[in-house]
């Protein structure tokens, strides 16, 4: 980043606007002249925002490894985000990044197996990881996804998942649902407990991303199956301004989740204050 | 060095302000702030500014850019400008240092150019204190108030204004000034080397000039934060943010839209850690309760900040804080409070 974008974004298109969910919707975001805004890597985000509504931090769902387009999950649940959901393809907004550390995709995961455990729209920087891996399949072992969501309706991306993910060698998906539903013969269950019903050997490098509940109770999970907390990553998720570490409000302990963050290490987790 | 009559104030910034811009202690129903010097402007250099010198680098408010719409498309047009060389004037010590405290967090990697094009044309004319207040606890954070630094350091003496120029930019003030100002000598020199001792005798004398802040170490951030003692510092605090805006450290800002006639003008402006929806997102809140976001304003101040900046506080001992909240609650009695035990 040079200093010139300090603060100040480019224009970005969206281009193309799926629905995966009743409140996610994934958008495809280009420059004016077609090309991709900037380079990034798995975990890292982007201040999006509409002019007169407001800026917010997003995790990047596409993996860098696609050359075109950039995308963003994102879920209905606050102000710029209804507004987001109202836009139509061709709409122009704001984007800047990236910011934030990666997942550390050339180094600690290198040659790992991995188990991936996603919840909800957890799913979203997970995804980015995930396809990175599928493109440089030789750097990485066996792949686990364990993905769940309230109801079939609710997991995000399925197409992509059921389609790609389902056919790639190596690769292991394991769906569920919080409650039985008709048309779904899958498993049913919270996450948690069904990390614990398919008990992973503890050789995995786990990665959590989801609400804080289910991440509470699955980082247990993990542990009682035999994990360390070295193993285990995740990311976190506070209130941003600025991206850069200065504005303040992402500030956990001498840690700025925008700038150290956002993908911590548990272990890493217990050396800050419990308040995130 | 040299020196000029305190009747002939209004003179010296005269002459300062036909090739600058003066940012002066100008009074105002009673109280002194920072603010731009016109002609014949009550200036005081005696009563301490109610909101810190920050304002100069780091504005109150700041416009950052603009957006224009039409339709679908969206026209971004930066609103940064070329910034001419201005002067602050009558700066103390306490805010001279919490200059190079902000430094550490705008101009660290990556640089906040809106802060730098400010600093970097700002010319520091600092001001000894001749009467430091009892609120005043500047001593423990390694500041001489006797002796700021800045481009031109200033005393005021018996009837003089006494300037002694720092830095190059210190000496071309000292040209555009050199109408109104005369030659010091050794008389003078000798007014200046005694009040240094006399109100060094005073700074050592001030009643919170010696606290310790032994315990606040970077590794005992933990069981810092896990004090029950922030319960009862915090169970008064009205969470008003008086002290945040008064401080000369307190950096944390706000960045928002606002709709004008003429398309979307973004904007960023201090913000205080002690708010209720600083930390809110649409779903939760990571600081629910008065005292987390209490205990954030002087973990960041005492713990956080020096943990990532060689241990200096992120403290001058300006005392503001101290005169301004309503409750009486400060930062003195954190300090004596959480710093006055051990923490294992």
């Amino acid at each position: 980043m040079t200093d010139h974008e300090m603060l100040i974004p480019s224009v970005g298109v969206i281009t193309d606007i799926r629905k995966d969910t009743p409140d996610v919707k994934t958008f495809r975001i280009l420059t004016p002249d077609g090309k991709k805004p900037f380079e990034h890597m798995p975990g890292q985000c982007a201040m999006l925002s509409i002019p007169g509504v407001g800026e917010a931090m997003f995790s990047i769902t596409s993996s860098p490894t696609n050359r075109e387009f950039m995308e963003f999950s994102i879920k209905k649940c606050g102000c710029l985000t209804s507004w987001l959901h109202a836009l139509e393809v061709g709409q122009q907004i704001t984007i800047r990044g990236p910011y934030g550390n990666p997942f550390p995709v050339n180094t600690e995961f290198k040659g790992k197996d991995m188990l991936f455990i996603a919840g909800g729209i957890g799913l979203a920087p997970l995804r980015s990881v995930i396809n990175y891996i599928r493109d440089n399949r030789a750097d990485y072992g066996k792949v686990d996804v364990v993905y769940g969501s309230r109801s079939k309706d609710d997991l995000v991306d399925i197409r992509e998942i059921q389609e790609e993910w389902m056919n790639e060698p190596d690769f292991n998906v394991h769906l569920t649902i919080d409650r039985a539903q008709e048309g779904w013969d899958g498993h049913v269950g919270f996450v948690p407990s069904y990390v614990e019903e398919l008990g992973f050997d503890t050789n995995k490098t786990a990665v959590l991303c989801g609400p804080p509940i289910m991440i509470k109770f699955t980082l247990a999970s993990l542990i009682k199956l035999g994990f360390s907390k070295e193993q285990v990553y995740t990311t976190l998720e506070l209130r941003m301004k600025c991206g850069i570490g200065k504005c303040g409000r992402c500030n956990v302990g001498d840690k700025y989740v925008c700038k150290d963050g956002p993908v911590f290490r548990f272990d890493q987790l217990d050396e800050l204050p419990n308040e995130y | 060095m040299f020196k000029v009559k305190l009747t002939q104030l209004n003179a010296l910034l005269d002459a300062l302000a036909a090739s600058y811009p003066v940012f002066a202690p100008i009074v105002e129903a009673g109280e002194a702030n920072y603010g731009e010097y016109k002609a014949g402007a009550e200036v005081n250099l005696f009563k301490q500014t109610v909101k810190s010198a920050k304002d100069a680098f780091f504005p109150q408010s700041q416009d950052l850019m603009k957006f224009r719409t039409e339709g679908k498309k969206i026209d971004i047009i930066d609103l940064r400008r070329d910034i001419a060389p201005f002067v602050i004037f009558g700066v103390r010590a306490c805010d001279v240092k919490s200059f190079e405290i902000l430094d550490r967090v705008f101009l660290s990697e990556p640089v906040d150019t809106f802060y730098k094009a400010r600093r970097e044309k700002g010319v520091i004319v600092s001001l000894a204190c001749a009467k430091p207040e009892e609120s005043c606890f500047c001593t423990n954070f390694g500041i001489d108030a006797t002796a700021p630094k800045g481009d031109v350091t200033t005393y005021t003496e018996g009837e003089y204004l006494y300037w002694i120029p720092n830095t190059d930019k210190g000496e071309q003030l000292t040209e555009a000034a050199a109408n109104v100002l005369e030659s010091a000598d050794k008389a003078d020199e000798k007014a200046v080397e005694e009040q240094k001792k006399r109100v060094g005798e005073v700074l050592r004398r001030l009643p919170n000039g010696d606290l310790d802040l032994s315990e606040f170490k970077p590794e005992k951030l933990n069981e810092l934060f896990n004090d029950p003692d922030w319960d009862e510092l915090s169970q008064s605090c009205l969470g008003c943010g008086s002290c945040t805006f008064v401080c000369p450290t307190c950096q944390c800002y706000d960045i928002r839209d606002f709709k004008t006639n003429d398309g979307v003008k973004r904007f960023r402006c201090w913000d205080s850690c002690m708010y209720t929806d600083f930390t809110k997102m649409a779903a939760v809140n990571s600081r629910n309760f008065q005292l987390q976001r209490f205990r954030q304003r002087f973990m960041h101040k005492l713990v956080y900040y020096p943990s990532n900046n060689d241990g200096i506080c992120m403290c001058v001992g300006c005392g503001r804080c101290v005169k301004k909240c309503p409750i009486s609650m400060n930062i003195v009695k954190v300090i004596k409070k959480v710093g006055g035990k051990k923490h294992d």
